[in-house]
């Protein structure tokens, strides 16, 4: 009984940034503020980039691929957009997590802010270019940069759970 | 250097090729998957857009349950507030209604006379149109797109190209139909330009969404002698949407004409959608 509560608690932390991924996708709750556009963040960046960079067991490339299909579905732009700008933020944290010896979370921090760069910029060109789709730029900047200001308050709170699904697993 | 130089093919080739312990596709294989799924975008072919529709249809019912929870506490709130305006409101709704009874016999007698002249030049009612009144299922915000999904498609006789009102008002067109869900593209978003009319003056112009709340007015006649405060209403130019429905007023900001919207696309709950087609139209 102690056995199958320890693994149910465990695998009910460990699923907790996957719920938060597709939580976000499907629901019409993200951090999009029609009143105060200024203050709006992509959380979605945050957790594909913290979990991709701390655990990449947790957060599947298969489920952030899934996750961008879905998103691009409920905001209506072409399939397949936010599959790719999702998975390019993720090679960006996967080829971070390959290279640095000793992480932190100002290392991290600093690392976000190409990564941001480059996923907002694939976004824009793949949509203008491609599809001929009207984007807000200055909102688009705006939204990246609240996201990378955001990144280490949230950062520290993913490090609570991040430490409680180590903890739990190590129990 | 060499050393280094290697470090970073290696790390790039494991980030992309590579597969974690828990992994079954490595990141490489799925954006090209996104890649491909993106050039079926272009392919227009029936067994492609039934699949699509499916799977939008499936993907927006699953939306709208998991927005129940925050939807839920969103309308608390909203209730609360209500409330707490319900006084204030009154007094405002009582001096409306005495402006209202004024205006009504003044419409009565204005629409007497207007039956009396149609009679006399023979003109068809332009303004009879049916309309389909439709649920929106999820309000996704986006900072970029401006879009709502609707609870009805294919099967309330939908199509693309067909306009919503929200009351009386003008909101946006009909994008994309699926079976049972359909995608209104709002006025305000940047990818919508809607011909209209601006009275008392008779101009005609093509109005932009900016993103924002507000829409900014194109292709105005020169000289023009625009005032803020005119009425802004489709024009019926296109031959898609019925001329004279209201969509807001001019206001004057910074040089910049823009239309300040009678309808507050963040607070969409039921629409109309004119399932009728313009008379002239084909």
């Amino acid at each position: 009984m102690f056995l199958f509560r320890k693994k149910f608690a465990r695998r009910f932390f460990s699923l907790i940034p996957l719920f938060i991924l597709f939580y976000l996708v499907c629901s019409e709750t993200d951090f999009n503020f029609e009143k105060l556009s200024f203050l709006s963040f992509n959380l979605i960046y945050i957790v594909i980039f913290y979990w991709v960079l701390k655990n990449p067991d947790i957060l599947g490339y298969g489920f952030i691929f899934l996750a961008g299909i879905v998103n691009d579905v409920i905001i209506g732009l072409p399939i397949g957009v936010s599959s790719i700008t999702y998975l390019v933020l993720a090679g960006f944290a996967a080829y971070v997590r390959y290279l640095t010896v000793a992480p932190s979370l100002i290392y991290d921090w600093i690392v976000f802010v190409p990564s941001i760069a480059v996923t907002n910029s694939v976004y824009f060109y793949i949509l203008r270019i491609f599809f001929d789709i009207e984007v807000n730029y200055i909102a688009l900047a705006l939204n990246a940069s609240i996201t990378i200001l955001l990144y280490p308050i949230i950062g520290i709170l993913f490090n609570f759970l991040s430490k409680i699904i180590i903890v739990r697993k190590n129990v | 250097m060499v050393t280094s130089r290697d470090d970073f093919s290696i790390a790039i080739r494991s980030a992309f090729l590579k597969k974690g312990i828990k992994q079954k596709f490595s990141l490489l294989a799925l954006i090209i998957t996104s890649i491909i799924l993106l050039s079926l975008e272009a392919i227009n072919s029936k067994s492609l857009n039934f699949v699509r529709s499916a799977v939008k249809d499936v993907v927006y019912r699953t939306s709208f349950v998991a927005s129940v929870p925050s939807n839920s506490i969103t309308s608390v709130f909203t209730k609360v507030q209500n409330y707490f305006e319900v006084y204030e409101q009154y007094e405002i709704a009582k001096s409306k209604l005495q402006q209202l009874e004024n205006q009504k016999n003044q419409i009565n007698y204005l629409k007497v006379e207007n039956d009396k002249l149609k009679k006399v030049i023979d003109d068809t009612d332009v303004y009879n149109y049916e309309s389909v009144t439709t649920k929106v299922l999820v309000d996704k915000k986006s900072p970029f797109l401006k879009s709502v999904i609707l609870n009805k498609g294919f099967n309330s006789g939908f199509k693309k190209g067909m306009p919503v009102l929200d009351g009386p008002y003008f909101v946006g067109r009909i994008t994309e139909v699926n079976y049972l869900s359909s995608r209104t593209l709002l006025i305000s978003d940047l990818n919508s330009k809607i011909p209209v009319l601006i009275e008392p003056m008779g101009y005609r112009a093509i109005m932009t969404g900016n993103g924002e709340k507000l829409a900014l007015l194109e292709f105005l006649p020169k000289n023009h002698q625009l005032e803020a405060g005119s009425l802004v209403y489709t024009s019926g130019t296109d031959g898609i949407f019925f001329p004279g429905i209201p969509i807001g007023r001019v206001e004057l900001t910074e040089k910049k004409f823009y239309i300040k919207f009678f309808s507050d696309l963040s607070q969409l709950y039921f629409v109309n959608v004119i399932t009728s087609k313009p008379i002239g139209s084909e």
